[in-house]
């Protein structure tokens, strides 16, 4: 049995790795797009920030240790796969065979349409590369305009406020992170990176960049505004890395559209981690969650139902981020909006930025959203994720939220069902 | 012989002298906030519930780390944090449907219980046995099922 995997991002590693211990005798083979061992983007932002070495961003730190495995690392990208045939083409023509496919590769940073956006001195921050250029182009006191404050953007917002540089956030929402935050923790957030020394322009858009003339960049916004800048940052968005997939019959929508054993629309072919349209605990539909725990998981679901075939139904993993900006931690779970005919407790201390909110429907907590809040957060998935009941618990919630670990104590471990794999 | 934590909440008074020697060897100084064992207080109930990792055989939090920072310790089954490693993401803060690793804001790593490399210190603060040091012969789900049972118990619920 070959088993093959394209791409080597924690989906494909996790992938690689429990195949492994599924089927000690079978071929893997995992295809690494970039000149580089297996590495973490999460990571990217403290190698940035001059925190570790580029090493500190792979994803396994033991010296032979997919050798050691017997997984073979291809490098390579895939242009074509010909699902008939099983057989998949590389840039440069190589082909590879393989029994069953397992397509991680993730996403790749887009820049928005405007003029002057593949000038020099515009970077994403998405690759070790592109964080090299970064790191090159940029010292304390360097002008930087980072384009999206959305996830990405904030947690790169850290960094580069670690490499004190004079930053200015520009945001086309209303404001930042607006994917996982209501508009408190959003104005929350933005008071606090303002009163960091960092410039927050929300509700603004970017509409050209030109060659200034006394400094290399010059960013015009659709406020009037022309700031003079060293380098820009753009972090407005990813898409799925599909294109290869272009006429082999795989059925792609903002991803590549999987079932509940995490196969494509094409049999013997699997998708997992941020490029896998996979179901969402939740609401029982299919997004693409690009979250680090759920390309882990997929990447041993994925594993598991190649060898073992299609046992039990994924019931879908959690929406769920957290992230530092500029020392503010922020976390969203589940259903963090809130459902219709739901009720929400909150409890607010604006002056010191910390917040929680939770999310009910009936006596089930089904979404949360906290501010500056560090210990036992992973109680908030816990309760979303077993749907246990809280009973009079739910009461004493509405009351004080902030009793979450109790309440936790109280119901969920007693209530606890199995959340391993299948 | 692979040994666990195991907590009895009906003989714990509440003293948290385990809080107090767990930050203290781990941390350095007695500050409970950076415990990695709590206890809970159900006021209503006058009940106290020790509450810490249980060494999950799923080890959401190690599966989760994007850089390989937490790792099966082969002596005692334990999954250690290895601060060098860590970059302080995060993400197995809330991986953890737990809640028992935390993100330690003053050194910008994440903690969790080691059983203090297999001679846990809160067992030997323990003044009532609430907390022992047992052979772990179940798996992990086992182990968290049989505690949580007795939670339930003990804390009425």
């Amino acid at each position: 049995m070959h088993y093959v995997i394209i791409g080597a991002g924690p989906a494909g590693v996790n992938a690689a790795e429990h195949l492994r211990q599924y089927d000690p005798l079978g071929q893997i083979t995992m295809l690494v797009a970039e000149d580089v061992p297996p590495y973490s983007r999460m990571a990217l932002p403290y190698y940035l920030a001059d925190n570790i070495p580029s090493e500190g961003t792979y994803l396994r730190k033991q010296t032979g240790h997919f050798e050691e495995l017997n997984i073979e690392l291809l490098q390579g990208r895939a242009s074509a796969v010909d699902t008939s045939a099983k057989r998949i083409t590389l840039l440069g023509g190589k082909t590879l065979d393989y029994d069953k496919l397992l397509i991680a590769t993730g996403a790749t940073a887009t820049r928005p349409p405007i003029s002057g956006i593949d000038l020099d001195h515009v970077h994403n921050c998405w690759t070790l590369k592109d964080a090299d250029k970064i790191i090159a182009s940029t010292k304390p006191g360097s002008h930087v305009v980072l384009m999206g404050a959305g996830f990405i953007g904030c947690i790169i917002l850290e960094a580069l406020a670690e490499r004190e540089v004079d930053l200015t956030v520009i945001e086309m929402q209303d404001r930042m992170v607006a994917r996982m935050t209501n508009q408190v923790m959003g104005n929350l957030i933005k008071d606090w990176c303002i009163s960091k020394g960092i410039q927050v322009k929300t509700s603004t858009g970017v509409t050209s960049i030109e060659q200034g003339k006394d400094s290399p960049l010059m960013v015009h916004t659709n406020q009037g505004e022309s700031l003079p800048t060293d380098v820009v940052v753009c972090a407005t968005g990813v898409r799925s890395n599909t294109v290869f997939l272009d006429g082999s019959g795989i059925e792609i929508d903002m991803g590549i559209v999987v079932d509940d054993y995490l196969q494509t629309s094409v049999p013997d072919v699997y998708a997992a981690g941020d490029v896998a349209q996979g179901r969402d605990l939740s609401t029982g539909e299919y997004h693409v969650q690009a979250i680090q725990p759920t390309a882990v998981e997929h990447g041993r679901l994925a594993a598991h139902n190649m060898v073992y075939g299609h046992g039990s139904p994924h019931p879908g993993n959690v929406n769920m981020n957290i992230l530092d900006t500029a020392g503010l931690i922020s976390t969203s779970f589940g259903l963090w909006m809130g459902v219709e005919g739901g009720e929400e407790a909150e409890m607010s201390d604006i002056e010191n930025f910390k917040y929680l909110n939770l999310q009910f429907h009936e006596d089930v907590l089904v979404g949360a959203s906290s501010l500056g809040m560090t210990q036992h957060v992973g109680v908030l998935r816990g309760l979303i994720q077993t749907g246990c009941h809280l009973g009079e618990w739910k009461d004493k919630l509405m009351e004080a939220p902030n009793r979450l670990s109790e309440a936790y104590l109280a119901c969920a471990q007693s209530q606890h069902k199995a959340m391993g794999p299948g | 012989m692979q040994k666990s934590l195991h907590i009895d909440p009906g003989k714990c008074t509440g003293c948290l002298q385990c809080e107090a020697a767990c930050s203290l060897v781990n941390e350095g100084a007695v500050n409970p906030s950076k415990s990695r064992i709590k206890v809970f207080t159900f006021h209503d109930e006058g009940r106290f519930v020790p509450y810490t990792c249980t060494q999950c055989d799923e080890a959401w939090c190690m599966q989760a780390c994007p850089v390989d920072a937490i790792v099966l310790n082969p002596e005692n089954g334990s999954k250690d944090v290895l601060n060098d490693i860590c970059v302080g993401c995060k993400v197995c803060t809330i991986a953890c449907p737990f809640g028992t690793i935390n993100y330690n804001t003053s050194t910008g790593k994440v903690i969790k219980c080691d059983l203090c490399g297999g001679d846990p210190e809160c067992v030997d603060a323990c003044p009532t046995q609430a907390i022992t040091y047992v052979d772990a012969n179940a798996t992990g789900l086992d182990k968290m099922r049989a505690w949580a049972a007795k939670t339930d118990n003990a804390a009425g619920a």
